[in-house]
């Protein structure tokens, strides 16, 4: 399926990314670890606050079936497939309320599924 | 029932909302059949329905139980019949349990089996299809993607809620491919989607995944016209020279996109039932190639 393999794609980048970056730092600085549940039909937390400009790693996992993790505002995007941690990193570059949501159609409360993350100055 | 007259949507195109093709050219048409001169298009007009959601209980559509069938009602007293009607998706309102979807299905069927016009086409929405990849669905209405010609003009049903993702997908792209390769470069093509192929505000997920690839297979055609449903409301946007317009739902308007934080649905305005809500007909102008689209309330008033 495309969608899945796209979301392959995007943390293998990403997970080089941060390699990248932590090899040019003579310490590697350990990047903020934030892990969100979900399940039908909510995350677990659906509130996060982020500071713009520094580096976070959301760890999504799934309960029950496949859902989806949206912020279009933060360019992020992944699959959560129940059973594996699915990482995506953020660098916010701005500041605002930046909703995120399931965008994988998953049952009678999909459309409510959603969560916000902050990001302040 | 007072009968709807034709003149009166022209008018009401004019005062209501955006009329996409001026009466003139109907004006003009007569006149061409008046002095026996040019007529060689065939002029017909269809009738677009969405988001009937059957099965929607909430206060955001306290009459859920007969807006459809007053809807019905409305099309079929239309002073002249249409060709053909189409619903573009969201039959049904959503459920986990497949009983109770089937049985929406079944009541839906039964209920628009009672338009007078037989020539009636179906597409689901994410709401009929996106929990069992479309099962249910094509037992009751078929396939979820097809393509049929009617005088002069090739209509394409693109299914964008099969995958509950909202893929097109690689199989179906190609097959437009094939279906476009085959007509004439300036063919009259009119799509029908449920969601919107272009990203209309992906904050409230009002897009399709890869809607881009099916807008670039259909940009060499010049004559292009694109009618979905799933925003609850009027729209009209271009991709180049493609316009897409937005139908209305017939059982809740959803408010204008980023207008307030979340996408709940308008509340029901009691002094003003069915407002917000309705269905269209599009006249297609064969000659010039464009479409008046005239909206229409579920009951006079
Ligand atoms: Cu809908
Ligand atoms: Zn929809």
């Amino acid at each position: 399926m495309k969608f899945k393999s796209y979301g392959f794609f995007l943390i293998v980048v990403m997970m080089l990314y941060v390699n990248a970056n932590t090899a040019q730092a003579s310490a590697p600085v350990a990047e903020q670890v934030i892990k969100i549940t979900s399940k039908k039909f909510d995350y677990t937390p659906n509130r996060i606050t982020l500071k713009k400009g520094v580096a976070v790693v959301l760890e999504l996992t799934a309960g029950d079936v496949v859902m989806g993790f949206n912020a279009p505002d933060l360019g992020a995007r992944a699959d959560i497939i129940p059973g594996k941690v699915t990482r995506v990193r953020i660098v916010p570059n701005k500041a605002g309320s930046f909703v995120f949501f399931c965008d994988i159609f998953c049952g009678s409360g999909h459309e409510d599924m959603s969560g916000m993350i902050t990001v302040i100055e | 029932m007072k009968k709807y007259d034709r003149r009166d949507f022209l008018k009401l195109a004019g005062i209501g909302g955006v009329v996409f093709a001026s009466g003139l050219h109907r004006l003009a048409g007569a006149a061409d059949k008046a002095t026996g001169a040019n007529t060689a298009y065939d002029d017909f007009y269809f009738v677009q329905l969405s988001d009937t959601h059957w099965g929607f209980e909430g206060a955001p559509n306290p009459d859920a139980k007969v807006t459809l069938k007053k809807a019905i009602a409305a099309v079929n007293s239309l002073a002249e019949p249409p060709d053909f009607i189409v619903f573009t998706g969201d039959l049904t309102h959503t459920t986990d349990d497949p009983k109770l979807r089937r049985k929406r299905m079944a009541e839906f069927r039964d209920i628009v089996a009672e338009l007078k016009v037989k020539n009636v086409r179906f597409m689901p929405g994410e709401h009929d299809a996106s929990l069992d990849k479309g099962e249910a669905y094509q037992e009751f209405f078929g396939k979820t993607h097809y393509s049929f010609d009617h005088k002069g003009v090739h209509f394409i049903v693109l299914d964008n809620v099969s995958d509950p993702a909202a893929n097109i997908g690689e199989a179906q792209l190609q097959w437009l491919g094939a279906d476009l390769k085959q007509l004439s470069a300036d063919a009259n093509i009119v799509v029908f989607t449920h969601r919107p192929l272009f990203d209309l505000y992906p904050q409230w997920d009002w897009a399709t995944r890869d809607g881009a690839k099916a807008v670039e297979l259909l940009l060499p055609h010049p004559h292009v016209t694109v009618f979905y449903g799933h925003i609850h409301q009027e729209h009209h946007h271009m991709t180049g020279h493609i316009p897409h317009h937005a139908a209305k739902s017939l059982i809740f308007p959803l408010p204008a996109p980023g207008s307030q934080p979340k996408r709940a649905p308008l509340p029901w305005d009691a002094a003003h039932p069915y407002s917000g809500l309705g269905f269209r007909e599009v006249e297609a102008e064969i000659k010039t190639t464009e479409y008046v689209i005239t909206e229409l309330p579920v009951q006079k008033g």
